[in-house]
């Protein structure tokens, strides 16, 4: 088989965020169909590589590439979709679950109006998350991991080959952490890559194809999900956690050693 | 009610409160949705420097205020973005550099005086010319085209504007033409209701429609049709009590928030307690593990109601009746589970168990 395509990569990022240095010279990749979490502690600088990738947080160095694109020529937006880390889906005048996954669309819709596959897609990302039958409910009535699924649901309905999620357990019972774990699992059946952060595993460690460890703004490790999880989460009760896995750069698998992947 | 149709200044004015009356709340809803309720205001005393700058330049005064107050509403939106943590405090300086630059400028010109600020202050709707009314119709239709014709694009944004850059759309552009247009809004409705009270037709229908909706559509629809209602009844009122109408338009305004307040607590008490219950059915979708007998049995009361009778259930399904009819709830958890079984199979499993 081909070598798999490289959907996004960040070569030797550093960002500030005032006049913190917050990424020191960060190298991510993630390819196609692969599932890629950032672990780390409070302040690593995880939600902030995410941010970048999306534009929301400026690189003062380095390189992004998003689909083989450099990101100041990167416009195909409608590849992408983006679940933010927010408690609460809702803003100062009520909308319905569905008013809100639709505008997920709009990355394909842009300045139309949706069309029937538009509506169609929606339809698809609610049931995705079992939000089908609280479509025309106010997101005000949701409690916080039913947030957490409406947001994801936005981004699915946007069908994006590649999914950036920040903290999408964040909030969310065990049923509700299922239900997206099974959402995702299709979604990566279907060919989507995936970047997420992530504070525990939880149920969707068997999912993931690499963990990258971030500390202090630079990449620590990177390796299998449960040993990294591990010493991510629970540094001193790992035994010998320095000795654990070796490679000290976010590069996927299949650049390290051409060939093994896939 | 008829009779003040005869008369070409009531035509005119009825014909500028039923376009405020539609303009202001289909483009105040996104200010709400923002949570930047308070920028009409900001553009209102922006616009007062234009107005007496049509004055002092003797030129039509609409035109000048719909100028300044753009490039005020820009100047807004730019603080937005650049200025961070102070923000509020230049926004602030704007407003109050707007109405002293106004009063300053109307002194200056030798035609004005306070007093000719005041018909905008507080709007003057029977005052209204045949050229008031063409600049009225022109820019009105501008506001709605844009308002409604991109609602989607500019709820997402409103909604979520991080989101809404990642998906692509053109969030800077879309922010400056909400900005013009809330600028463009404020011009139009100061004849009707002045320039000081110009917010509150922006706000206040959307604060009481989304007491009674739940979703955006919906919201948006019924602000129109309040809208209208308290533009027209109140240009009406005004006609026949020799009121000014900017301040009667107001005064139903809220009057009207207060009713449907009134009257959408109960019907939202009652959603709530549905929701309530709907989501205790979701965290026992197998009818296992129930703490209690209510969640089942409710059920099973539902299975009945809906025709999916079956001999076994009936005791349980009687008991759950006495049970729920003692609560004072049976009603609302019947068609809860009604509802519920009608998403899915789970009714049935629930039933079963």
């Amino acid at each position: 088989m081909a070598a798999p395509q490289t959907v996004m990569s960040l070569r030797d990022a550093t960002a500030t965020l005032g006049a913190r240095a917050v990424l020191r010279g960060i190298d991510l990749t993630v390819d196609s169909g692969e599932v890629v979490a950032l672990l780390g502690a409070n302040g690593s600088g995880k939600s902030t590589a995410i941010r970048t990738v999306i534009g929301q947080v400026p690189l003062t160095g380095g390189e992004l590439e998003l689909f083989g694109t450099p990101f100041a020529r990167f416009r195909d937006w409608r590849r992408v979709g983006y679940v933010p880390q927010r408690s609460t889906a809702a803003a100062g005048v009520p909308a319905t679950v569905r008013e809100v996954v639709s505008s997920g669309r709009l990355s394909h819709a842009r300045l139309r109006p949706l069309g029937r596959a538009d509506r169609a897609a929606v339809t698809r990302a609610l049931e995705l998350v079992g939000m089908a039958d609280r479509a025309r409910d106010s997101v005000n009535a949701l409690s916080g991991g039913q947030h957490q699924r409406v947001l994801i649901a936005r981004a699915l309905a946007g069908a994006p080959d590649l999914l950036i999620m920040d903290e999408p357990l964040a909030g969310m019972d065990l049923a509700s952490q299922d239900v997206l774990a099974e959402a995702l699992r299709e979604q990566v059946a279907r060919g989507t890559s995936v970047l997420l952060v992530l504070h525990e595993l939880g149920p969707f460690a068997p999912l993931i194809d690499r963990a990258v460890l971030l500390r202090e703004g630079l990449v620590e490790r990177v390796g299998n999900p449960e040993a990294l999880h591990d010493i991510a989460c629970h540094p001193h009760d790992t035994h010998d956690a320095e000795g654990r896995a070796g490679i000290g750069a976010g590069l996927s698998m299949s650049e390290l050693n051409p060939g093994t992947r896939r | 009610m008829i009779e003040l149709l005869d008369y070409p200044f009531m035509q005119r004015a009825l014909l500028a409160a039923l376009l405020v009356g539609v303009a202001a709340p289909a483009v105040g809803i996104y200010l709400v949705q923002r949570r930047q309720a308070i920028m009409g205001d900001g553009i209102g005393h922006v616009a007062l420097t234009g107005v007496a700058l049509g004055f002092l330049l003797n030129t039509s005064p609409v035109w000048t205020a719909v100028l300044v107050a753009s490039l005020g509403a820009v100047a807004m939106e730019l603080i937005r973005w650049y200025g961070k943590a102070r923000g509020d405090l230049a926004l602030a300086m704007l407003f109050y550099g707007g109405m002293a630059g106004g009063v300053l400028i109307i002194n200056l010109s030798p035609n004005g005086s306070n007093a000719s600020l005041t018909t905008y202050l507080f709007g003057s709707v029977t005052t209204v010319s045949d050229s008031d009314v063409v600049a009225i119709v022109c820019l009105s239709a501008f506001v709605l085209a844009a308002s409604l014709g991109l609602r989607r694009q500019l709820f997402a944004v409103c909604q979520d504007e991080e989101f809404a850059r990642v998906t692509g759309l053109p969030v800077r552009l879309l922010n400056l033409l909400l900005a013009l247009t809330a600028a463009v809004t404020v011009t139009v409705a100061m004849r009707v209701v002045g320039l000081l009270l110009v917010s509150a037709l922006m706000v206040i229908p959307v604060a009481a429609a989304q007491q009674a909706t739940r979703g955006f559509a919906g919201t948006l629809g019924l602000s129109v049709l309040f809208g209208v209602a308290v533009t027209l009844s109140g240009t009406g009122a005004s006609f026949y009590a020799d009121v000014p109408p900017g301040a009667s338009i107001v005064v139903l305004a809220i009057a009207l928030f207060g009713a449907v307040t009134a009257l959408a607590a109960p019907l939202a008490r009652r959603r709530a307690r549905r929701d309530r219950e709907l989501r205790s059915g979701e965290v026992l979708p197998d009818g296992e593990a129930a703490p209690g007998t209510q969640p089942d049995a409710s059920r099973g009361q539902a299975a009945r109601e809906s025709g999916a009778a079956a001999p076994a259930s009936e005791a349980a399904a009687d008991a759950a009746h006495a049970g729920d009819a003692e609560s004072g709830t049976a009603r609302g958890r019947a068609s809860v589970a009604g509802r519920y079984k009608g998403g899915g199979a789970h009714g049935d499993r629930g039933f079963r168990a």
